[in-house]
């Protein structure tokens, strides 16, 4: 592509940016001369250039469009919504075009009679309704409207179009500056006028991004000269001769750094530039009358920040109009106008931007969104009698939720709040919310205005270093240890059954030892106080303790390893003054971890006690194996490896069709083969085949799901968010980093056989149903076992936490057998168990305990605890056997005492 | 400190002595001599300080500062099922790239740089004890001694994502 062609498209992209901003402007306010004048002399300019260049589908277009402007120009024509909507349409067009013309450096072929009719159609004063009614299928079809970015070697030669350069500003000394970059009001004056010589020169991204990464490099080795030049200062006891040098280079240094983050900064209106057309099109798909404020725009911040919140910005914008704006007819009861309003605001505030999006619809409806809450699981009633509405209202954060009742085409497909989240928060920022019922609900996003270098906090933990971005942290409070003497005020590290946690201002603060965090080996210390950095997370704050805390030293975050990604604890790694490497801590993922492992860590204390090289295995406690795999997308899905019998790699030749249904001969048997994706591949030569199989009983029964690929076992925390409105998948959990669909294989298991589950080869059914409780915390281990069970012939109940399980037993409900986890919030198993024994209608049922380590010191525990028997999550016929087996025991007088098989 | 004996080899180096013939910069692990093709290599460095990092692959020695770039450090001998090194040994690490990202290999001694002809090249012998034949790219029959020719990328195909499938 020549250079010529290159500016072309830079300069078309901006153009059109622009005039999508200028025709919603025009269609409000038709008699605004000088927008109209800009649309016309953008449009004009466009035409002229492709006719330069040789680009005749593109004349045409632009010509035809520029016909109708020049009648509206000239009055000949008013300005109304059908107008607009056509010349929308053409722009449209022209950016497929041009698009094409950015990947394949040609003109692509295509058939724009249709649109240049109904131009020319409006230009003769006809109305071109029906022309806009077909134009939509037309203006999708004949353009594959792939993303820009393609070959590398294109994007060498032309950026990619959108926003693909910033305009620098002159050095200061010069003249006075303009706003760093051309905000789109002044850019067709700059363009076009520039008689006074160029107050701008356009420089390609990556020339700034390596400018900046030399600067960081720059702005460390400084740091390491000026602790190298104390040093020898301290040493001699003089200053040297480096000592004004140095000083001198340190300043340069910072005005360079700072010079330089200048000319990464952009207006945040950048990212703003398409809502207004969006907004637009948006009232009109949804009948409703729409109104966009956008203030601050000229608001700047770092590009690399501005590229990470356009998405969410946009998805929030759509979100406000669809489901937060009620139809001009309801407002219009409410006695409100009948235009809803959604208003952007940027502004600085310290080291952050604020943005806020607010409408002023009807607002988030709290019970609405406490009913969705029952029914997806996500809570549990009682939890939810202690919230109130703004907490009740942040749950449409959590993954899977989505308030609006039908799911629309503009959104509500159940993907949205908590992805804006995930985005923001992995960017370092914080989002909230506020909503009055009938006023209106605001989101309040706080980001970093840079990502290149951030303050940290340096610690150390078990003879470590590791950095914790300051942004996170909210304070430092030291603690003590121990009891000490009556004068020492400084509040106490206490432990709720091993679980520490500090008081502080009235107020139970978790915290987590970040040596134990890590697995790190801890160091024989007779410290009686530690350090509590307290870090906000989302909106919760977590205490972290650590052996030491350094000073704060600015950091350049610099991304981890490829091998080393998956390790969720970190957000990067750089390196210090001292020129040593060090790790940064990610409080999200410190949050994530300690969720799964606060549960764990309570028996914890008694293994540590019990044997001190169990302390590594500690870290790893709740970790569940998983197999990854893929079928029918690219996105990884998974189930518990315990359930896996074997995995297998089929030749196409060896799967048979049996009555229509695909099998294939395996160990001397047929066995039913499932396609998760819903057939099986004819081209695939091989096929990954994951063997479930059943073996109690006499016959052994096969069951293969057939999957795309076999991806690779993981061990990691196993943290299902349900959305259980997809048959065949229990929810979505985050799994190595990714989002990942957890299967349910439960589902897929009766469409190989219907009969699957309902097959009882124990006898109980002729002697009534017996009853089980099964208390377990842990949705998915529920929605596992509460079907197998039932399989088996029990009356299945089940209570999400021993509280639940307790107010049954008040409740004078009675059951033949208890089955529950050990390691669940609040109350645990043995805690439960002991409860259960020491008096009541429950006193002598058995108890069966779920665990995922059956250790001898587990074992001898919980034994001493009360329970009955001990099995291994997942071991479905251990379960089925020992309930069989205590059942039995408790029908005769004495309930035994039996731990054959965790043995 | 850092000792750099190459710094990013010209093609017309070494490299191209001959034809078919290939040239390596040499190692040894645990006495075991090993060769790494040289144009992937960017620096030989003595003895560095490592950051270790927590809960990863005990392969993974750490992390180290290269010129104001961080490099993720790979116990060779760890990675191969070796015995660890006497105490206080000091250890050499030869730096190579790989996608873009620098990885250093800590290796016990690193010798020099050898052209190898390509007649004296061997598959892997069936019989070479698996830590071996899945990092070995293949043998060269040295007067008097053995080279083992190291896959790079099959040796920093740690993590995860990767351990499963083997």
């Amino acid at each position: 592509m020549d250079d010529l062609l290159a500016d072309f498209l830079t300069e078309t992209n901006e153009s059109l940016a622009e005039l999508d901003v200028a025709l919603v402007k025009l269609e409000r306010a038709p008699d605004d001369d000088d927008t109209l004048a800009l649309i016309f002399r953008l449009v004009h300019t466009i035409k002229g250039t492709c006719g330069f260049l040789g680009l005749p589908r593109l004349e045409h277009v632009a010509h035809a469009a520029e016909n109708v402007l020049g009648r509206v120009r000239d009055k000949l024509l008013p300005v109304t919504p059908e107008i607009v909507t056509v010349i929308l349409a053409a722009l449209d067009r022209i950016k497929e075009i041009v698009e094409g013309l950015a990947t394949s450096g040609t003109e692509i072929q295509g058939d724009d009679t249709a649109l240049v009719e109904a131009l020319d159609a409006a230009s003769n004063g006809r109305t071109p309704a029906p022309a806009s009614a077909t134009l939509a299928p037309i203006v999708s079809a004949p353009v594959v409207s792939a993303p820009v970015v393609v070959a590398p070697v294109v994007v060498a030669a032309a950026p990619p179009p959108p926003a693909p350069v910033v305009a620098v500003a002159p050095p200061p000394a010069e003249a006075p500056p303009p706003p760093a970059a051309a905000l789109p009001e002044q850019a067709p004056e700059i363009q076009p006028e520039s008689a006074a010589g160029p107050q701008t020169i356009r420089v390609g991204v990556d020339v700034l991004e390596d400018l900046m990464t030399l600067v960081s490099e720059l702005v460390l080795t400084r740091n390491q000269l000026l602790q190298l030049a104390r040093m020898q200062e301290a040493r001699n006891g003089e200053p040297s001769g480096f000592t004004v040098p140095l000083q001198r280079l340190s300043h340069i240094t910072s005005d360079l750094q700072e010079g330089v983050m200048k000319t990464r900064m952009q207006p945040i209106g950048h990212a703003w530039q398409k809502l207004p057309r969006l907004v637009r099109d948006l009232a009109r798909d949804v009948g409703k009358k729409i109104e966009l404020v956008m203030r601050g725009a000229e608001t700047e911040l770092d590009r690399q920040v501005l590229e990470l919140i356009k998405d969410p910005l946009t998805h929030m914008v759509r979100n406000s109009g669809d489901h937060g704006l009620e139809k001009a007819e309801i407002r219009r009861a409410a006695g409100k106008p009948e235009t809803g309003r959604i208003t952007l605001n940027a502004y600085h505030e310290g080291g952050h931007i604020i943005i806020e999006i607010a409408d002023d619809g009807a607002g988030l409806p709290a019970d609405r969104i406490r009913a969705k809450v029952l029914s997806k699981g996500l809570a549990t009633e009682a939890e939810l009698a202690g919230m109130n509405d703004n907490e009740i209202q942040r749950f449409i954060f959590r993954a899977g939720f989505s308030t609006a009742a039908e799911v629309t085409a503009v959104s509500g497909r159940g993907v949205g709040m908590d992805v804006v989240k995930t985005n923001i928060e992995k960017i370092g920022g914080t989002i909230d919310l506020k909503s009055v019922p009938g006023r209106g609900t605001t989101f309040t996003i706080k980001i970093p205005l840079t990502l290149a270098i951030v303050s940290a906090l340096i610690v150390e933990a078990a003879g470590e270093r590791f950095a914790i971005p300051q942004l996170s942290v909210v304070e430092l409070v030291r603690a003590r240890l121990e009891a000490g003497s009556e004068e020492d005020t400084s509040p106490m590290v206490e432990h709720i059954h091993g679980t520490p946690v500090l008081r502080l201002r009235d107020r139970l603060l978790p915290l987590v030892n970040l040596g134990d965090l890590l697995a790190l080996p801890a160091t024989a210390g007779s410290d009686r106080s530690a350090h509590v950095v307290v870090v906000q997370v989302g909106v919760t704050q977590l205490g972290i303790i650590v052996d030491r805390v350094f000073d704060t030293e600015e950091i350049v975050v610099k991304p981890v390893a490829p091998i080393l990604r998956h390790i969720t604890m970190f957000s990067g790694n750089t390196i210090l003054g001292d020129g040593s490497v060090i790790m940064i801590l990610d409080p999200n993922g410190i949050a994530r971890a300690t969720g799964a492992t606060s549960a764990a860590s309570a028996d914890r204390k008694g293994e540590r006690d019990a044997s001190e090289g169990h302390a590594l295995a500690a870290g790893s406690h709740s970790r569940t194996a998983m197999l990854l795999f893929r079928a029918g997308g690219q996105e990884p899905k998974a189930v518990p490896l315990g359930l896996v019998a074997r995995l297998e790699d089929l030749a196409r030749d060896r799967i048979e069709f049996s009555a229509g249904q695909p099998v294939t001969q395996y160990r001397g048997k047929l066995m039913p083969l499932v396609p998760l994706s819903g057939a099986i591949d004819p081209a695939a030569e091989r096929h990954a085949v994951l063997v479930f199989s059943d073996s109690s009983g006499t016959q052994e029964r096969s069951m293969g799901l057939v999957v795309d690929e076999i991806v690779d076992v993981v061990e990691d925390h196993l943290h299902i968010e349900l959305s259980g409105d997809r048959p065949g998948l229990l929810g979505t959990a985050v799994i190595a980093g990714k989002a990942t669909d957890v299967i349910d294989i439960g589902h897929w298991l009766t469409m190989a056989a219907q009969d699957w589950f309902r097959r009882s080869d124990n006898a109980s059914g002729s002697a009534g149903q017996q009853r089980l409780l099964i208390v377990e915390d842990s949705d998915f281990f529920r929605q596992l076992l509460v079907p197998t069970l039932a399989a088996a012939g029990y009356h299945v109940t089940a209570a999400r936490e021993a509280n639940e399980a307790l107010r049954l037993r008040e409740a004078g409900v009675m059951f033949d057998a208890i089955v529950s986890d050990i390691e669940m919030p609040g109350i645990d198993g043995p805690a439960l168990v002991r409860q259960i024994r020491a008096a009541g209608p429950w006193a002598q049922l058995p108890v069966i305990a779920l665990t995922s380590h059956a250790s001898p010191e587990h074992i001898e525990a919980g034994r001493a605890a009360g329970f009955t028997d001990y099995v291994a999550k997942f071991e479905r016929e251990a379960l089925l056997a020992s309930l069989k087996q205590c059942l039995a025991a408790a029908a005769r007088p004495a309930h035994g005492a039996s731990f054959a098989h965790a043995a | 400190m850092t000792t750099t004996l190459l710094e990013r080899p010209s093609l017309s180096g070494p490299a191209e002595a001959g034809d078919g013939d290939a040239t390596f910069v040499t190692l040894t692990v645990a006495d075991q001599l090993c060769g790494i093709p040289v144009l992937g290599v960017r620096d030989v460095l003595g003895e560095q300080t490592i950051t270790r990092i927590p809960l990863a692959s005990p392969e993974i020695a750490g992390s180290l500062n290269l010129r104001g770039r961080i490099v993720t450090a790979i116990d060779l001998r760890r990675r191969l099922s070796l015995p660890a090194p006497p105490e206080g040994a000091e250890r050499m690490s030869v730096v190579v790239e790989l996608a873009g990202e620098l990885y250093a290999l800590l290796v016990d001694q690193v010798s020099e740089v050898m052209t190898l002809q390509t007649n004296s090249f061997e598959q892997n012998p069936p019989t070479l004890p698996p830590q071996w034949s899945e990092f070995s790219a293949g043998i060269y029959r040295l007067q008097g001694r053995l080279l083992v020719v190291l896959d790079v990328g099959r040796l920093l195909s740690i993590g995860p994502l990767l351990r499963g499938r083997a």
